[in-house]
């Protein structure tokens, strides 16, 4: 594809990326929720992180991987243990970290 | 620069390192594949810069690779972006007090990682403090850095690396993505909607609903979670 043609493209992409992060919050801040929907947004960082999360621990090349070989999801259960007890934001993430670069170095996974 | 000043940039710094971490690599991949169907490194560098969204950047480049046409792809960001509706939405109640410029800044650099921060964040630190704007809008800033950063790295060293997936780096936001997540489930319904949103997810990504997953698993489940407890609320 031409140059021009991918830079009017990527203008087309950052206006419908912007839009829906700017768009609820400019409308939204000024007003006073209706409960319901208080509730409803209350559940949303739970909601989306997990819909994120799941699919990256168990999907491997579009496929359900269970297996040993799998490295982030073996990892993911002593990160989110040493996350849970500690509450700690830097201990959970190191954790996994090293996890996974000790799998692939030692296990070869 | 003041002494509080400096104080605020290592705290957002210290809190956006994580994110970091997982952007650098991320970023660099992009711009390795950016390079190497044929973007150039101005084009490369200012998708990162205006787009500044993660798993677009990569479709995309893999359909201007394929040479699918522009409104194609554009239709496509929209559908992956659209989860940041409900990520702008349910920030908005922190943001009462925020110019519409300062949201308008914020907005731009919301992403599902800056979105998972904040949200923890905006809960413990009081969101409305003229220092805890200016902090959040420097995480937001330093982040994206990364990004850019890590794009640019990428497409610059292009065939040289064969191996984009520095040790162990690529679990940076995975495991991010932990703590916050057992950060934001406060009691049994809350773990409940976790288990079932990303069940549910998995299922429909497994069933080939890979555009729309994550925004179907967040309304259903956040709805069930929010009738729920309006029901346990009136008893």
């Amino acid at each position: 594809m031409e140059q021009r043609l991918i830079f009017l493209t990527i203008l087309g992409m950052a206006l419908v990326t912007y839009l829906p992060r700017l768009a609820p919050a400019w409308l939204l801040s000024s007003r006073t929720l209706h409960p319901a929907m208080a509730r409803f947004l209350s559940f949303v960082p739970t909601a989306v992180l997990s819909a994120l999360l799941l699919p990256s621990l168990l999907v491997v090349e579009g496929r359900l991987n269970v297996t040993p070989q799998n490295v982030f999801l073996w990892a993911a259960i002593p990160t989110l243990l040493v996350a849970w007890r500690t509450r700690s934001f830097f201990g959970g993430v190191a954790t996994g970290l090293v996890l996974v670069a000790g799998a692939r170095l030692l296990l070869g996974l | 620069m003041s002494q509080s000043t400096a104080r605020m940039l290592t705290k957002a710094l210290q809190q956006a390192s994580p994110i970091i971490m997982g952007y650098l690599p991320v970023g660099f991949a992009y711009g390795v594949l950016a390079q190497n169907v044929g973007i150039s490194l101005l084009n490369t560098v200012l998708m990162s810069v205006i787009v500044y969204a993660g798993s677009s950047q990569l479709i995309a480049v893999g359909l201007i690779g394929s040479l699918i046409s522009p409104l194609s792809i554009i239709v496509t960001t929209l559908i992956v972006n659209l989860r940041h509706l409900l990520m702008s939405a349910a920030l908005s109640p922190y943001m009462k007090t925020w110019s519409s410029l300062q949201i308008a800044a914020f907005s731009f650099e919301l992403t599902d990682e800056t979105f998972a921060l904040h949200s923890q964040r905006f809960v413990h630190e009081s969101p409305h403090a003229p220092e805890e704007k200016r902090s959040a809008l420097a995480i937001n800033l330093l982040v994206q850095s990364s990004w850019v950063v890590g794009s640019w790295l990428g497409f610059s060293a292009g065939t040289l690396i064969p191996d984009v997936r520095p040790v162990g780096l690529d679990f940076a936001l995975p495991a991010m993505f932990i703590t916050l997540l057992v950060g934001q489930v406060k009691n049994g319904l809350h773990l409940m909607v976790a288990l079932l949103s990303g069940s549910l997810a998995t299922a429909l990504l497994l069933l080939g609903v890979d555009q729309w997953n994550v925004i179907v698993a967040t309304v259903v489940t956040a709805a069930l979670g929010a009738t729920l407890e309006g029901s346990w609320n009136k008893d």
